[in-house]
């Protein structure tokens, strides 16, 4: 490895080092706030360092790394994500008795695990960074430990996540009895010299349902209602967010470089989760009384939102279900960001009732969630907007009828779990109940389990997204023109589909 | 004046959103500045369309105030506005409409007011964007932008029902947007396999639209049109209409009755005849069935209603029928009264909403068989009343009359519809209309006073006075010289026209009208 190549690695060199750093901090001198601001330089430091590096890109870091502009943006993204998840995550954990300094540390190595995905090109990288990434949010979800259903989603996650691993690892086993590598490159070529056998495709299969779990598509969405509730609000909004960014980070760069799109069958089976994703999630989520399962649910049918565009293939796909998770990461980190900022000590503002007449009583807070869920809705002006406009295009452009008037169907419904929570907020004062039965059956005053003032940070973290929100909705020349250049280095590698496939497939 | 820039339909369209901005730094507690700068900002808006409207050229056939603005490069989507005949017609009614309905407002919305007039100012910015995008991505921005005020103002200030009513609202209209949306985007991605670019710009894809394979072509034709239909509301996607109506504060209904639904059928015109000719002349028996069973259903139903405002929301399902078979007549006298009828219809329902609204802020009632006997008591009202209703039944001398005897005489000669029975049916309307209306009419007014309390009810005060003469004079000038109006949407109106029926994809053959 040159020095370039190292120099390369500098932003993972200085997540995992910050890491070690705050792991020693705390050893000496255990303090909250000095352990924050350290975590958010070592945050700053990796993102700048992301400016430096892009001289001398592209490169392969041996065979497991490959960092190009692709792994870069998405690199950015996900350590933005995660300084925002920081921020928040400060004044929540303020509330909480805990031991707070360790969050931080876990915080770090997650992200680090999500970036490495992000840029792996071989099986190692895979499945080394999906490992660090999984063991660090076993406990990040579990952090409240007096909270029973905290452990409970912990646990969840622990074995579910485990048993996912497993298919992965069986999958990546089948793979390499057939073709002989675990490099992406070099399965690519062994797929192109001697054709896909039953064998690779199983692999595949097996492959796609530890990427489905991640991602929480259905079928394998199951974990995803309970964690999303039992989590702490800002490990939730980490779940839905980086380390979903970097498992399609990487499945993407996965697919495209074997070109997937050849295996007629891969591609029925992704249009079966994609709408199975669609369906699940909206439907489950209008029977929720909880904000958290609520946006679980819907998080669930934007994936699936997600590989409509994915199943479109070529270029036009890669920026279109990368531009759709910008807007999706800004848009979840708002949503789960409005529930941390709002939640109290003893439990977070996750019952519907918890936001009953809030414009009347916090206009700005409401407005901000009005338009979050405005964006996951797909309304114009927004990031979700033109990301939905941008999905279509793809999968429009590639003839997929059948996923576009699915899409369609499940958006309409969507709006009517969506403007729940809106009619909620904008219920008039005098219709608000001064305590109402939660659906865990205790008797909830509503009120006292709202914090009395946002803090700071939290404000600050809403603020920008939200001004993100609105101008990636009303200008999105730029980022789109952004996303384009960021993503040639993949895109250029993208082949469309075969023509008549498309035809056969999907008319 | 076609390709420079005129940024005067821009002014139109900031005013009331710098405007609704600027209700936001004023204090909530003072409600009167609040009421006073937001009537001020429409009155504003109002001037300025008639500005607008002096300088506007009937003679031409194109579309004037063109001003063009690259908004979103990488999808070649711009900001593109411009008007035409048809289009200031509606313009003028969304502007006269919404001062008129904020002056209403002032007693009958008590709480937040602030909120109210600034949704209300953003509507009017909504509307305004719809009538006057040229551009088909713009277009839905507004459209859907549009929604979000709207269903505010009934979620907030409605009724008892008003949340079920707001979110159905939503969401029907969101289904059949999205259709449309996927349709915008199919064109766009079509017409790139011609030009090489994507592009939503509607005088570009007009002469895209017609030439798109006929099986795909129905399918586009469908999910504009069933987007638009939903709004219009055209039978049997009507079912949002009555919940919203009776739900929505007077101002609101107003607005609703008045305005949005003439945005479906303005979409019909502007979209699915030029940009579908095809599909637009298969489809149109069936579609005017529908309008036809619209306009009886709605009439029966308004007869049997209990509810004031219940009987003129259905009533518009009645007299939205009519414009929806006057479009697809496509005759240039059937597309004349359409686009006629859809200001009157604002007028004069735009009344009757109010009328039911300022007697209900007394009684709080709008049972029908609560009142009777009321013409001596408040003899002003009984008198706008008589006059709403006629307009909308159409008495010859009134605004009604002059739209529905163009769509029915046009629909009579239609080379399209090719038969008298359209006509026919959509006569017993008219009769159905002077039943529904002169029975309401009755039984409110006329007979024994039936409650004690209504005879303290008090006469229309000035302001109310003032809210209503300014549409009682146009209704009349509509009524007694339909030309100055006419004038405005003729050539436009044929451009349409030949747009349809002059195009080698159009099986009919249709002698030079």
């Amino acid at each position: 490895m040159t020095t370039e190549g190292l120099f390369s690695l500098l932003p993972l060199f200085l997540l995992s080092g910050f890491a070690v750093i705050l792991m020693l901090l705390i050893a000496i001198y255990r303090d909250h706030n000095l352990t924050f601001w350290f975590t958010l330089a070592g945050f700053t430091a990796s993102f700048a360092s992301l400016f430096f590096i892009q001289a001398v890109l592209p490169r392969q870091i041996v065979p497991i790394l490959i960092i190009d502009n692709y792994a870069l943006l998405y690199w950015g993204m996900i350590i933005l994500a995660s300084s925002a998840v920081a921020v928040l995550s400060y004044n929540y954990l303020k509330e909480h008795e805990e031991q707070k300094e360790e969050y931080y540390i876990l915080l770090m190595t997650a992200t680090l695990g999500a970036c490495t995905m992000s840029s792996a090109s071989h099986f190692i990288s895979f499945f080394l960074g999906l490992e660090i990434l999984s063991v660090s949010l076993y406990t990040m979800i579990s952090y409240l430990r007096d909270r029973l259903e905290s452990v409970e989603a912990g646990l969840k996650y622990l074995v579910l996540a485990a048993a996912s691993s497993a298919f992965l690892l069986f999958g990546m086993a089948l793979v390499y009895a057939s073709t002989g590598t675990m490099e992406f490159a070099r399965i690519s070529e062994s797929l192109s010299a001697n054709g896909v056998n039953a064998l690779t495709l199983s692999g595949f299969a097996m492959m796609v349902i530890a990427v489905g779990f991640k991602l929480a598509l259905a079928p394998f969405h199951m974990w995803t209602p309970d964690v999303y509730q039992g989590a702490p609000a800002p490990v939730t909004a980490f779940v839905a967010t980086v380390s979903k960014a970097g498992m399609f980070g990487l499945w993407l760069r996965f697919f495209v470089m074997i070109n997937g799109y050849r295996y007629g069958s891969l591609l029925i089976l992704f249009t079966v989760i994609s709408i199975a994703s669609m369906f699940t999630g909206n439907f489950l989520a209008l029977m929720q009384n909880n904000v958290k399962r609520i946006l679980a649910y819907s998080s669930i049918a934007h994936l699936g939102y997600l590989f409509v565009a994915f199943l479109a293939g070529g270029k036009l796909a890669i920026e279109a279900t990368t531009f759709y998770l910008v807007a999706y990461i800004i848009t979840s980190l708002g949503t789960f960001g409005i529930v941390t900022v709002l939640s109290g000590k003893m439990r977070d503002a996750e019952d519907i009732e918890d936001y009953r007449g809030l414009y009347w009583r916090r206009p700005l807070v409401a407005t901000v969630f009005t338009a979050m869920l405005m964006s996951l809705a797909g309304i114009p002006l927004t990031a979700g907007f033109i990301g939905k406009f941008y999905l279509v295009s793809a999968a429009v452009n590639s003839w997929l009828w059948l996923p576009v008037i699915i899409l369609v169907i499940n958006s309409a419904i969507s709006v009517y779990y969506y403007l729940r929570i809106i009619v909620v907020m904008y219920r008039r004062i005098d219709e608000v109940t001064p305590a109402v039965e939660t659906t865990t059956g205790t008797l909830a005053t509503v009120g006292p389990v709202m914090q009395p003032s946002i803090s700071l940070g939290g404000g600050l973290v809403l603020a920008v997204l939200t001004l993100a929100l609105i101008w990636v909705g009303v200008f999105p020349g730029n980022i789109i023109q952004f996303i384009k250049d960021m993503v040639s280095s993949l895109s250029s590698a993208a082949m469309p589909m075969h023509t008549a496939q498309k035809i056969m497939l999907f008319r | 004046m076609y390709m420079e820039n005129n940024f005067l339909l821009t002014y139109l369209l900031l005013i009331p959103l710098l405007g609704s901005l600027l209700l936001l730094f004023i204090n909530k507690e003072k409600e009167s500045l609040i009421r006073w700068a937001g009537f001020g900002i429409a009155l504003l808006a109002f001037i300025l369309s008639l500005v607008i409207y002096l300088r506007f050229d009937p003679g031409q056939s194109g579309f004037q105030f063109v001003n063009k603005i690259t908004w979103i490069s990488k999808i070649n989507v711009s900001y593109h506005v411009g008007i035409d005949g048809i289009s200031i017609l509606l313009i003028l009614l969304t502007t006269f409409l919404t001062p008129i309905t904020l002056f209403s407002s002032w007693k009958s919305i008590k709480k937040k007011v602030k909120e109210f007039t600034f949704f209300m100012l953003l509507l009017e910015v909504g509307m305004i964007g719809v009538f006057v995008s040229l551009d088909l991505f713009l277009f839905y921005v507004f459209w859907e932008a549009m929604l979000i005020p709207m269903y505010f103002i009934i979620g907030i200030w409605g009724g008892e029902q008003r949340i079920y009513a707001s979110v159905k609202f939503f969401i029907y209209t969101m289904f059949g947007s999205l259709l449309m949306l996927v349709s915008i985007i199919w064109l766009g991605v079509y017409a790139a396999s011609f030009t090489g670019t994507f592009t939503t710009n509607l005088l570009d894809l007009y002469k895209i639209g017609p030439g798109v394979p006929h099986q795909i072509q129905v399918f586009m034709f469908l999910s504009f049109f069933i987007s638009f239909a939903i709004k219009v509301p055209l039978f049997p996607f009507h079912t949002w209409l009555p919940d919203a109506h009776v739900q929505a504060p007077t101002a609101g209904s107003v607005i609703l009755a008045g305005v949005l639904l003439k945005m479906g059928t303005y979409g019909i015109i502007r979209f699915c005849l030029p940009l579908f000719p095809q599909s637009a002349t298969e489809f149109a028996p069936v579609i005017s069935v529908l309008a036809i069973i619209g306009i009886i259903y709605g009439a029966l139903v308004a007869m049997v209603q209990k509810d004031m405002k219940k009987l003129v929301a259905y009533s518009s399902v009645s007299h939205l029928g009519f414009v929806v078979l006057g479009i697809f007549a496509m005759t240039t006298e059937a597309v004349q009264g359409s686009v006629i009828q859809m200001v009157n219809h604002g007028l004069s329902t735009g009344a009757l909403f109010l009328l039911v609204g300022m007697i209900y802020d007394r009684t709080h009632t709008r049972e029908i068989s609560n009142y009777g006997g009321i013409a001596k008591i408040i003899p002003l009202f009984s008198f706008a009343l008589m006059f709403a209703s006629l307009s909308s039944m159409g008495l010859p001398g009134l605004n009604g009359f002059v739209g529905e005897f163009l769509i029915l005489l046009g629909s009579f000669k239609s080379p399209v519809l090719n038969s008298w029975a359209y006509t026919i049916f959509a006569a017993s309307g008219v009769i159905f209309a002077a039943v529904y209306l002169l029975w309401m009419y009755q039984r409110v007014v006329f007979g024994e006073v039936k409650h004690q309390n209504l005879f303290s009810l008090k006469d229309l005060e000035k302001r109310e006075i003032a809210i209503l003469i300014p549409i009682f004079i146009f209704i009349l000038w509509i009524g007694i010289y339909p030309g100055t109006f006419l004038k405005l949407s003729e050539k436009s109106t044929n451009t349409v026209i030949q747009q349809v029926l002059v195009n080698p994809n159009t099986d009919v053959k249709v002698a030079k009208q």
